[in-house]
C-alpha cells in the first residue's frame, strides 16, 4: 500500500480548512467504499481526514416539519429511524435495498451520496477510464456495459451512480447541506450529482474540500403512497440493474401529483420530470402510466449490451405506479 | 487388553456424527494455510501480465527495490530455473512469453505485505504486445479434436447411424445451448507458506491433495518427493480449483528459494479470476430424434469449448450423454480451441454440470414437443444396460429418484401448459431434470495403530476441504474396528502421512475409505494374533489398495438423482427466483447423513447459482475476465436460497467398495440448472438456452 497521512478533524470548519484546495486530500467516514478503492489503487489520497467523529449522527425534526439527517448517520440507523419510517418510508426502503446489513452498519449518509460508480473499468487500474484518469478513454462503451447508463451519458463516460438512497432523496427533493471554505451552502437533490459530459471525473457539483454535513428532507406538498422498487440480478447484496422511487397521489382515478426517480440508468439519480409532468392530471391507468414512462424513456440512448434496460425501466415504473394506484 | 467387537457390531456409519473438528473450526483454532507463521517470514506479491499475448521485453525493478523492506524482485531474468513441467502453468517465471492476461510475470518479496504489494505496483514491465484472440466461437477456425477429454475419455464416440436416424425421426429437437465461463470461489482463497530448509521444502498449502502437490512440485525443483512436505489439515473449500497444484504454490516455493526466507503468498479474490482455473465456457448443440411416443432413436451431442495456449484442458462435457438414456444411434463430439486465455480446470462436476444442463434441457424440450410428461419421457428411455459399454449397471435408481421426487414435490397435479400460472404477481412454474455422476476410485495407502490406552489412530494423507471427510473416515474406521468413533483419531491433510489420492472426482470417501477399511481389518487381525495385547508403543499396520483398485470393470457405476425446481418469474422485470428446490439422490450408502446433506444442498445451491447468476465476463479488448470480484461475479446470496431440500434413496450395492458408497460431492450441482431452466419455461413459455438466466433474457 501507499503511505498516507491520517488526520482527525475536531470540527467541520477545520476539516474543510485542511481539505480545501488540496486535491490529494479525501474525507473518510464509514470507509465502505473508499477503503476498497484505496486497496484497488483507484483512490490514492495523500491525506485522509476522518470526519466520522464530527459528522452529526442524529436525525432532528426542524420547525417546519422537515427532518435534518446528520451526514454521519449510519445507513442502518437511518432506515430504522421511526420518524423516517413514518414520514418517508420510501427513503427507508431504498436504504434497506442497498448493500448488506454489515455494510449499512458502517456506511454513512454523506458517504453513501459520495460513493463512486461500480463500473468495472473504473475499478480496474490496469485499464483506461476517463473517470479515473481523464483522457485515457472509455472501454465500457465498446466493451462490457450491461449495468451502465442508458440516459444522460456522454462519449466520455457511461457510468451509473450506484446509490439506492440517493434515488429516493432525488424523488423526495431533499436538500444537501454542505460546509465549504466559503461557509455553508445547500444543494437540492437531484442536483448534487451531475451528468458526465466532458468531465466524468466529477461525480458531483461539490468543490474540493466541500463536506456534506446533513441532508434535509421536507414533507412533500401532497399526500401520497410511495415505493422503492429495485430490480437486481440476485435477491440481495447487488446493485440495481434499474430502480424506481415513486410517490403517487391519486384521487378519483386521477393523478393529482407524483414524484419519480430512476436509479441504475444514469451518472446521477434520474428524476423523471417528463413522466411526472405527463402524469399530473392524467387518468391513473396502466395506459397513462405506460405513456408517461415511454415519454421519459424517449430520451434513452441505450448501448447494445444494455438495451434491455429501456423496457425494464418502463415496466418497473408502470408496475410500481399501478401498484401504488391500486393501493390508493 | 483391547477388545474389538469386530465389524458389524458397531454402526457409526449411517449416523449423523458431528464433525470431529467442528469445535476447532468454530473456535478459530483450526489452522488454515495462511495462518502458519514460521520465523523470518516474508511476504510475496505477484505481478500479473498486463497483456493477453506477447513477450516480456524488460523488467525495471529499480523503484520497487528502493522501497523499504523489499528483499527481492524476481522475474524470468533472475528466477531460479525449474525442471520442465507437464503442466506449463507450473513453469512460473521460466519464459518471456505471456500466454494470457493475469499470468504471473514477476513477484516481489518484502518484509511486510503492504510493502510487497506497493513494490509490485512499482515494478515496471515492458511488453512486446501481440494481437490476442480470446473469444470462443463454435465456428472458430482453430477448433480441433483433442486426443482425449478429462480425465481419459475419448473425445468422440459414435454408435449406429445418427444422421440417418435423425432424418427418419418423427420428432426432432435440434438446439444450441451455451454455458459461460465460471470461476470457483471457495471461502478460503488459495494460499501457501513455503519454507526451505536446505534441500527440504515444506509447503503449508490450501490444497485438495497433499500427496499430489508433493509429487508434482518436488521434481520442478529437482527434488525427490521425500524432500517435500505438504501440510494442509484444514482447507476452506476448493470445488476442484485446489485439485491440482497451480502456479501460486510454485511461485511461493520459487520466491522462498530465491529470497532465502520463508514466504507467504495469498492469492487475492481478484487474482483468483486469472490464476486458479475456471469452468470453460461451452457451446453445445444437441439433436434428439424420437418417435411420437418419445422413444429416443438418436442422440447427438456436439461440444465446443476452449483452453489456453500453454495447456490443453478438454472438459468432458458430453460424457454423461453417452450413458444417460437408451438410443440405438448416438454421437458425441468435443472440439477445442486454444485461445489467449487462462487455462480452464476443474469446477464442481466438470463435464457433467454444463453437459447435463444441455442434455436435460433438450429432454424437456422433447417432452414438450411430444406432449409427454418429462418424468415419463425419462422412464421410457431408461436403458437396461450402459448404452456405451453394454455393461450392466451395478445399481441405477434414476427412475426411483424421479418417482420419489415426484411424490414429495407434488408433481402429479402439474398442469404442463407453459406461461399460465400467476401467483402473488409472479409467473410460477416447475421443472425437473436428472442428475448423475460417475463412480471413481483411486489407490491410497493408510496405516492404523492400536495404542496402549485403548484408542486408535488412523493415518492417511486424505483431505477434508469442508466436506466432512475426516468425520466420515472416523466412522468408517470405527465400524471396521468395531469400536465407538470416540476411540478413533484420524490424522489427515499431510503428505508425510501414507499417500492418498486427492479430494476430487467425488472419490474421496471411496478411495480413502477402502484404504482405511483395509488397514483397520489388518489391525484387527494383528490384534487378534496378539490376543488383544497392545505393547506400550502400540501396534501399527498399513494397507495399500493399489492392487485391489484397478483391473477390468465388470459394471457401469454411476450415482443418479432427480432435481425438481419451482420458480417465480416477475412478468414485468424478468427477475427469476427459485422458490423451491428438491433433490432426490441414489448414491450408494450414505456414511453421514448430516455432512452428506450439506454436500447435496451445497451442490444444488451452487447449481442454482449457475442457473441464475454465475458468469465470468470475458473482456474482449483486454483479454481478461472483467468481473473479477464478488461484487461483480454474483454467487447466490442467502436471500436467493429459500427452500432447498435434499433426500436420498438408500442403495445396497455390493460391487462398489467395502463401504458401499458412491461419491456425493458433485452430483448435487448436476442437473440443477436444467431443472431451473425447465421451470422457467413452464412459468413463462420462454426457453432460455444460454446461462445464466438473467433479467435480460426474459424482460420484454
Amino acid at each position: 500500500m501507499r503511505p498516507f497521512s491520517y488526520l482527525r478533524a475536531p470540527d467541520a470548519p477545520s476539516a474543510v480548512a485542511t481539505a480545501a484546495g488540496r486535491p490529494d486530500t479525501m474525507y473518510l467516514a464509514g470507509g465502505t467504499n473508499l477503503v476498497d478503492l484505496m486497496r484497488l489503487g483507484v483512490a490514492v489520497p495523500d491525506v485522509l481526514v476522518d470526519v466520522s467523529g464530527i459528522a452529526s449522527g442524529t436525525i432532528e425534526e426542524t420547525g417546519d416539519g422537515a427532518l435534518l439527517i446528520g451526514a454521519g448517520v449510519r445507513n442502518s440507523d437511518l432506515a430504522a429511524d421511526p420518524l423516517v419510517r413514518r414520514r418517508h418510508p420510501l427513503l427507508s426502503q431504498a436504504v434497506l435495498a442497498g448493500a448488506s446489513g454489515q455494510i449499512r452498519n458502517m456506511a454513512t449518509v454523506g458517504g453513501n451520496l459520495m460513493q463512486r460508480t461500480r463500473c468495472p473499468y473504473f475499478q480496474d487500474v490496469t485499464k483506461p477510464c476517463n473517470k479515473r484518469l481523464p483522457g485515457t478513454g472509455c472501454p465500457a462503451r465498446a466493451g462490457e456495459h450491461r449495468n451502465l447508463a442508458i440516459l444522460g451519458h456522454s462519449d466520455d463516460c457511461v457510468a451509473t451512480h450506484p446509490s439506492d438512497m440517493a434515488v429516493a432523496l432525488a424523488a423526495l427533493g431533499a436538500i444537501v447541506h454542505v460546509e465549504g471554505a466559503e461557509g455553508p451552502r445547500t444543494v437540492p437533490m437531484p442536483g448534487l450529482h451531475r451528468l458526465p459530459g466532458e468531465e466524468p471525473e466529477r461525480d458531483t457539483v461539490l468543490g474540493q474540500g466541500e463536506l456534506i454535513t446533513a441532508v434535509e428532507v421536507s414533507p412533500l406538498p401532497f399526500p401520497g403512497r410511495s415505493r422503492y422498487r429495485k430490480v437486481r440480478d440476485r435477491a440481495s447484496f447487488a446493485f440495481a440493474v434499474v430502480s424506481v422511487a415513486a410517490v403517487l397521489d391519486v384521487a378519483d382515478g386521477t393523478v393529482r401529483d407524483c414524484r419519480i426517480a430512476f436509479g441504475g440508468v444514469a451518472h446521477a439519480p434520474w428524476r423523471a420530470e417528463t413522466a411526472e409532468a405527463a402524469l399530473r392530471g392524467a387518468a391513473a391507468t396502466e395506459a397513462e402510466f405506460t405513456r408517461a414512462a415511454e415519454a421519459e424513456l424517449a430520451a434513452a440512448r441505450p448501448l447494445p449490451g444494455n438495451a434491455f434496460k429501456v423496457p425494464l425501466a418502463r415496466n418497473v415504473l408502470v408496475r410500481t405506479l399501478v401498484d401504488l394506484a391500486e393501493a390508493s | 487388553m483391547t477388545t474389538l467387537a469386530g465389524p458389524g457390531a458397531a454402526s457409526s456409519v449411517g449416523s449423523a456424527l458431528d464433525r470431529v473438528e467442528g469445535l476447532e473450526k468454530v473456535t478459530g483454532r483450526a489452522k488454515y494455510a495462511y495462518e502458519y507463521a514460521p520465523d523470518d517470514l516474508v511476504y510475496a506479491a505477484p505481478v500479473q501480465a498486463g497483456i493477453a499475448r506477447g513477450e516480456v521485453r524488460a523488467v525495471d525493478a529499480d523503484a520497487a527495490l528502493k522501497l523499504p523492506g523489499v528483499i527481492a524482485a524476481i522475474w524470468y531474468g533472475n528466477a531460479p530455473r525449474l525442471a520442465p513441467a507437464e503442466n506449463a502453468e507450473l513453469s512460473v517465471l521460466q519464459s518471456r512469453r505471456v500466454a494470457y492476461r493475469g499470468q504471473y510475470v514477476a513477484v516481489v518479496v518484502a518484509e511486510t505485505l503492504e510493502n510487497a504489494v506497493e513494490a509490485a505496483r512499482l515494478l515496471r514491465v515492458d511488453y512486446d504486445v501481440e494481437e490476442h484472440d480470446v473469444e470462443l466461437r463454435a465456428d472458430h477456425p482453430g477448433m480441433y479434436r483433442p486426443e482425449r477429454v478429462n480425465p481419459v475419455y475419448p473425445a468422440d464416440t459414435e454408435q449406429g447411424d445418427p444422421d440417418a436416424a435423425l432424418a427418419a425421426a418423427e420428432v426432432v429437437v435440434d438446439e444450441v445451448y451455451s454455458t459461460p465461463a465460471e470461476h470457483n470461489n471457495p471461502m478460503e482463497p488459495h494460499a501457501t507458506v513455503a519454507v526451505w530448509d536446505g534441500d527440504g521444502l515444506t509447503l503449508y498449502d490450501s490444497t485438495q491433495g497433499a500427496t499430489s502437490v508433493r509429487d508434482i512440485v518436488a521434481p520442478l525443483f529437482g527434488l525427490p518427493p521425500g524432500n517435500v512436505r505438504v501440510v494442509s489439515p484444514h482447507v476452506g473449500g476448493g470445488f476442484g480449483s485446489k485439485g491440482t497444484p497451480l502456479s501460486p504454490v510454485v511461485l511461493a516455493a520459487l520466491a522462498a528459494k530465491h529470497a532465502g526466507r520463508p514466504v507467504k503468498l495469498a492469492v487475492t479474490r481478484s487474482q483468483m479470476f486469472s490464476v486458479i482455473g475456471y469452468r470453460t465456457p461451452t457451446i453445445q448443440r444437441i439433436r434428439l430424434g424420437a418417435d411420437a411416443r418419445g422413444h429416443l432413436g438418436v442422440i447427438v451431442h456436439d461440444v465446443f469449448e476452449q483452453s489456453s495456449r500453454i495447456r490443453e484442458f478438454a472438459e468432458q462435457t458430453a460424457t454423461p450423454t453417452r450413458m444417460m438414456y437408451a438410443a440405438p444411434n448416438r454421437r458425441t463430439t468435443h472440439r477445442l480451441v486454444r485461445l489467449d486465455v487462462p487455462t480452464p480446470s476443474w469446477m464442481r462436476a466438470p463435464g457433467e454440470a454444463p453437459g447435463m444442463f444441455a442434455l436435460e434441457s433438450a429432454l424437456d424440450e422433447l417432452a414438450f414437443a411430444c406432449g409427454i410428461d418429462p418424468i415419463e419421457l425419462r422412464v421410457r428411455n431408461e436403458p437396461e444396460t450402459d448404452p456405451e459399454s453394454g455393461l450392466p449397471f451395478s445399481s441405477r435408481n434414476l427412475v426411483a429418484c424421479m418417482h420419489e421426487g415426484a411424490r414429495r414435490f407434488g408433481w402429479a397435479d402439474r398442469d404442463p401448459a407453459p406461461g399460465v400460472r400467476l401467483r402473488d404477481g409472479l409467473l410460477v412454474g416447475t421443472g425437473v431434470a436428472a442428475s448423475t455422476y460417475p463412480v471413481y476410485r483411486r489407490p491410497s495407502k493408510a496405516s492404523a495403530t492400536a495404542l496402549a490406552d485403548g484408542t486408535f489412530t488412523v493415518r492417511i494423507a486424505a483431505m477434508d476441504i469442508g466436506t466432512g471427510a475426516r468425520t466420515a473416515l472416523t466412522q468408517i474406521a470405527a465400524d471396521t474396528l468395531g469400536v465407538p468413533p470416540g476411540l478413533v483419531r484420524v490424522e489427515i491433510g499431510d503428505s508425510a502421512l501414507p499417500d492418498a489420492s486427492l479430494a476430487g472426482g467425488s472419490m474421496g470417501t471411496a478411495s480413502w475409505g477402502t484404504a482405511v477399511v483395509r488397514a483397520c481389518e489388518a489391525l484387527t487381525a494383528a490384534l487378534r494374533e496378539r490376543d488383544g495385547q497392545v505393547p506400550p508403543d502400540g501396534v501399527e499396520v498399513s494397507a495399500d489398495t493399489a492392487r485391489e483398485i484397478g483391473g477390468e470393470r465388470r459394471f457401469a457405476q454411476h450415482a443418479f438423482g432427480a432435481q425438481f425446481a419451482e420458480v417465480g418469474v416477475d412478468p414485468a422485470t424478468g427477475e427469476t427466483r427459485v422458490l423451491r428446490l428438491l433433490g432426490v439422490f441414489a448414491a450408494g450408502r450414505i456414511v453421514n447423513p448430516k455432512t452428506a446433506r450439506s454436500q447435496f444442498v451445497g451442490g444444488m445451491t451452487m447449481g442454482m447459482s449457475m442457473a441464475l447468476l454465475e458468469e465470468s465476463v470475458m473482456d474482449r479488448e483486454f483479454g481478461d475476465y472483467l468481473n473479477h470480484d464478488l461484487a461483480q461475479y454474483h454467487v447466490a446470496a442467502c436471500a436467493d436460497v429459500r427452500d432447498v431440500e435434499a433426500v436420498w434413496i438408500e442403495e445396497d450395492d455390493p460391487h462398489l467398495n467395502p463401504m458401499g458408497t458412491k461419491g456425493i460431492g458433485e452430483i448435487g450441482i448436476v442437473g440443477t440448472a436444467a431443472a431451473v431452466a425447465n421451470a422457467v419455461h413452464h412459468a413463462t413459455g420462454v426457453r432460455v438456452r444460454d446461462l445464466p438466466i438473467r433479467i435480460d433474457r426474459l424482460v420484454r
